[in-house]
């Protein structure tokens, strides 16, 4: 089956226009998330019934993946834990090969609300973004419920980022995201390996992909424990500063060698 | 250098190039790692028989004993080893989640396409078990 891409270049002649014709994938990375798991899965069936959800079940001991497939989700089983970053990426891959036009990436504890989706797609397509990051610290109306180290921690990334990429960034470690397929097909081929989402922003500055937040709702997890436990904040402050430093230097791969690049990369510094 | 230190010093980088040679000889280690460790020992056997050869390398390293330059240079190929060995494992490691990746997918894939065949053939077993299977997903 054949779908022409979005054309995403030139403004669409109506909002929904793009989104009727194109296809959507959901992919919601989880590790020991059952508890949760199951409901998030069927509110986003809810909300949006015409997408495909596709749960990544990062070696989880406990029964997500059953719990998964009960609430109707496609569950990719990884045989063990690849961390956030390779089970996510295995979503971009899982997009690129079935040829979905969007994918969008939404926690399995709950902590995002599928209502948000809309206005997801409505800001890729007015602000004519190819990633669209749904931000906890734009609007004063959503409150987020979350201990003050992690806040400090994430506004120092915030700060930095925002410095290197010139654009303010206000919640770089948000996993709420929807990606169009320039993104996607980046992605698939390149994603950072253990705190992907701070990284992710730097790649998508210098790939010259556009980034752009909106203020959402985000509420306290369902269940379970989040992989930045408090105790292991310092850590992942360092590490996550370590990836940003290394990340300026590194080398960036053109997404698909040998053809018309959907992705050109610029030299780093 | 002390005779007795040159031959222990001789027994050890010569016993090391042995184990070496023999691992590889019963296949236990991969030519592709082995020429590192081989290289190695070598030079420290040289350095260790030939003692004009470690005066020279004390001397051109500012080192006034010379069995402190034969220890410089073992912890110098030390390090290059572990160096080499971390960069052997973190491509193991890449390749490693690709194949998860992959697999992962391909399960899926595989689960699809059986219950769609099962679905077809209205759960019998199908009359044809080695029927080709459709190469595209629906």
């Amino acid at each position: 089956m054949t779908i022409s891409p979005p054309r995403l270049e030139q403004p669409p002649p109506a909002p929904s226009g793009v989104r009727a014709q194109a296809r959507t994938l959901v992919i919601v990375p989880a590790y020991n998330e059952a508890e949760t798991v199951g409901n998030v899965v069927a509110s986003l069936h809810a909300v949006r019934p015409q997408v495909d959800v596709v749960v990544l079940d990062d070696g989880s001991t406990d029964a997500t993946s059953t719990e998964a497939e009960r609430a109707g989700a496609t569950v990719l089983r990884l045989p063990f834990n690849l961390g956030i970053g390779g089970a996510v990426q295995t979503g971009f891959q899982y997009a690129r090969a079935n040829d979905y036009d969007f994918m969008i990436q939404v926690d399995a504890d709950g902590q995002h609300d599928p209502d948000m989706i809309d206005r997801l797609f409505q800001a890729l397509e007015e602000r004519e973004a190819d990633v669209v990051v749904g931000s906890r610290f734009l609007s004063d109306d959503f409150e987020y419920p979350a201990p003050i180290s992690r806040r400090t921690g994430i506004h120092i990334f915030a700060f930095l980022l925002s410095r290197i990429v010139g654009q303010r960034v206000s919640d770089p470690t948000s996993g709420f995201r929807l990606y169009n397929r320039r993104a996607i097909a980046l992605f698939a081929r390149d994603y950072p390996h253990d705190y992907p989402e701070v990284e992710a922003v730097l790649m998508l500055h210098f790939h010259r992909l556009t980034m752009r937040e909106i203020p959402v709702r985000m509420y306290e997890r369902g269940g379970g424990v989040s992989s930045i436990r408090s105790g292991k904040s310092a850590y992942y402050m360092i590490k996550v500063l370590l990836a940003i430093f290394v990340g300026l230097l590194r080398r960036r791969p053109v997404p698909e060698p040998g053809e018309a690049a959907p992705v050109s990369a610029r030299h780093t510094i | 250098m002390d005779f007795h230190l040159q031959i222990v010093a001789l027994l050890g980088s010569g016993g090391l190039l042995l184990l070496v040679l023999e691992l590889v000889r019963r296949r236990r280690l991969l030519e592709r790692y082995a020429l590192v460790w081989l290289g190695s020992a070598a030079a420290l056997v040289a350095l260790s028989a030939w003692a004009g050869l470690l005066q020279l390398l004390a001397d051109a390293i500012g080192v006034a004993y010379p069995p402190s330059a034969l220890f410089a240079a073992a912890f110098f190929f030390v390090i290059a080893l572990l160096l080499h060995f971390s960069v052997a494992v973190s491509r193991l490691a890449d390749q490693n989640k690709v194949l998860a990746q992959r697999l992962a997918m391909t399960e899926q894939r595989l689960a699809h396409l059986e219950s769609g065949q099962a679905a077809r053939s209205g759960d019998r077993l199908s009359e044809h078990p080695t029927d080709p299977i459709p190469q595209e997903v629906p």
